[in-house]
């Protein structure tokens, strides 16, 4: 990756509030398109971090790059740049969701046009309805259009599909590959794992402060050795087995009971499973 | 949603070939009007802020006019053409102070704010649309308030220019002031949904009390005049009454209208509430992490 084809370049980032260091020396690298993860429990450095490159908190040490600028120094056309979906913000209840779209698209030089992002995120029928009426599902997606209407380079996304039901969740997602196959840099952060495996070309996991795996999210450690859990059912009850070779230990298995394993299950660790086991696992 | 993705995936297209040469950001100018807009259209479309900041004084004007009908207090006026000339000062703090430290209150602790500071909006803009939103609200509560004082109080307009002259820099240095006040007041509460009105109200409530607006001045006791005259509530009020009730010159204290004192009150607020605001103004909650 050269320094041309990066949207954001993190180097040894850090951050303290009064003696709680929030964050302790993050490295980041997210290449221009890329959809890049960033999970973590709460409290963990996730929002102080992405706030730092967003431009709306100052940081006490380390370099940072987003789109070529240091967020210190942001000015209105850097912004233009950028989009930003915060977690909550409502705002403006007696503003029509056209209204609030056409709105916001006055602030930017080449804004995307108002009603096509409506469509986009599914609130065609509602542009005519007061912003107090919408649903908090509804509500979201309005966040997200105005975060996509300036057209930005990098997108910015905290929880975005929190309150979606299963259907505007997938929805979204073909909304964000959309967007990315188009060549916009997308920052996730997100609880739902499913949603970083689904999106995601690369994940990092922050805990305390630090970075404690990054990669795809077929290749974080757990996936990377194999390993499948073997279960069954024993006289003793359930029993389980942790194993890179899961095929030999049933085909063993097998021929112990003769045939049938009683209640044979074979699991992959899911990305939660990993994720659990990371943010856990040193507690 | 295919039909939406098959648009975002062009639209993603043209923007990233358009990113060569970028067109101007619009103007701040420009942004601010359709801030103005956007308040305006908030404002009037919010039952609560109208009934709050914009009804109130009105009904105040109409409630105690009823209850002093035709009492006078010598020297030909009435009780009625006090609380017109008071309730208009008090109605622009209402429109300007009350109204923009509750709800700029509310739009920092609803990320309203920080969200407008992540977009390319100037923050110039955000300030020139409130100052739109106030000076319309203001000259639409002057405008109601003359009315009812016009038809219930037989108030008579002033026909001269040199009291429509006094009445605009009167209004517009009170209006300033009070925004400013207000800006910098929005930053108090804690928590704007749990106390923020208590807590940005209380004072503007006491200051009605003492500046002439609830009760008529000549009823207020001269060492809380004294106090009151410290804030520019009492010469807004002062002032308003100059222009009409100017046959009250002989109640006032001395027997003056001192316009000169009230232009160096208002503008000595006028910087205090500047410096107040540039010292105190965020853009997000100070706890938020």
């Amino acid at each position: 990756m050269n320094a041309t084809d990066r949207a954001v370049r993190v180097r040894g980032l850090r951050k303290r509030y009064g003696g709680d260091a929030a964050v302790r020396g993050i490295d980041l690298e997210i290449a221009q398109g890329e959809v890049f993860a960033l999970l973590g429990p709460n409290g963990a450095g996730k929002t102080t971090t992405v706030e730092i490159l967003e431009g709306y908190r100052d940081r006490d040490g380390g370099e940072v790059s987003v789109l070529g600028v240091d967020p210190r120094r942001a000015s209105r056309a850097w912004r233009a740049r950028i989009g930003i979906v915060l977690q909550l913000a409502a705002d403006a209840p007696e503003l029509t969701v056209a209204e609030m779209a056409e709105h916001f698209a006055g602030f930017y030089p080449s804004p995307r046009r108002p009603a096509e992002v409506i469509h986009l995120v599914g609130l065609t029928d509602r542009a005519r309805s007061r912003i107090h009426t919408l649903s908090g599902g509804q509500l979201r997606r309005l966040d997200v259009a105005l975060g996509l209407i300036g057209g930005p380079e990098l997108l910015f996304l905290d929880e975005p599909t929190t309150g979606f039901d299963p259907a505007a969740r997938r929805a979204f997602w073909e909304v964000i590959r959309a967007l990315s196959g188009g060549g916009v840099t997308v920052l996730l952060t997100t609880h739902y794992l499913d949603e970083a495996a689904a999106l995601a070309d690369r994940v990092a996991v922050i805990r305390d402060g630090v970075i404690v795996a990054e990669g795809p999210p077929g290749a974080l450690p757990g996936h990377r050795a194999g390993e499948a859990v073997v279960s069954w059912q024993d006289r003793g009850g359930t029993r389980r087995e942790r194993t890179a070779e899961p095929t030999r230990l049933i085909t063993g298995l097998a021929a112990r009971y003769g045939g049938e394993v009683p209640g044979l299950t074979v699991t992959r660790p899911s990305l939660e499973d990993i994720y659990l086991d990371l943010i856990g696992g040193r507690q | 949603m295919t039909a939406a993705t098959s648009a975002a995936n062009t639209n993603a297209g043209t923007a990233s070939a358009m990113r060569g040469s970028q067109p101007p950001l619009p103007g701040a100018w420009r942004v601010g009007l359709s801030r103005g807009q956007v308040e305006l259209k908030s404002f009037f479309r919010e039952r609560q802020s109208v009934a709050f900041n914009f009804a109130m004084p009105a009904v105040m004007l109409v409630l105690l006019g009823t209850i002093f009908r035709g009492q006078h207090t010598g020297q030909g006026v009435t009780i009625g053409d006090l609380y017109v000339a008071g309730l208009i000062g008090g109605g622009v703090m209402a429109t300007s102070y009350q109204n923009l430290g509750v709800s700029i209150a509310f739009e920092r602790e609803r990320f309203t704010l920080k969200r407008l500071r992540g977009t390319p909006m100037p923050a110039s803009a955000y300030f020139a649309g409130k100052i739109i939103q106030v000076f319309t609200a203001a000259t639409a509560e002057v405008a109601v308030l003359l009315a009812v004082g016009v038809a219930m109080y037989h108030l008579r307009l002033p026909a001269s220019p040199a009291a429509w002259w006094t009445f605009a820099w009167v209004f517009v240095l009170g209006v300033a002031a009070c925004s400013l006040l207000g800006i910098a007041a929005s930053s108090l509460p804690r928590s704007a949904a749990r106390n923020g009105v208590a807590v940005v109200t209380l004072p503007f409530i006491v200051l009605q009390f003492i500046s002439g607006v609830y009760v008529p001045f000549t009823l207020v006791p001269p060492w809380l005049r004294d106090v009151a005259s410290v804030f520019p509530l009492e010469w807004m009020c002062r002032g308003m009454r100059s222009v009409f009730v100017p046959q009250a010159v002989s109640l006032e204290p001395s027997h003056s209208w001192q316009h000169g004192q009230t232009a160096l009150v208002l503008t000595a607020w006028i910087v205090a509430g500047l410096v107040l605001c540039l010292k105190t103004f965020r853009w997000q909650e100070r706890t938020a992490r």
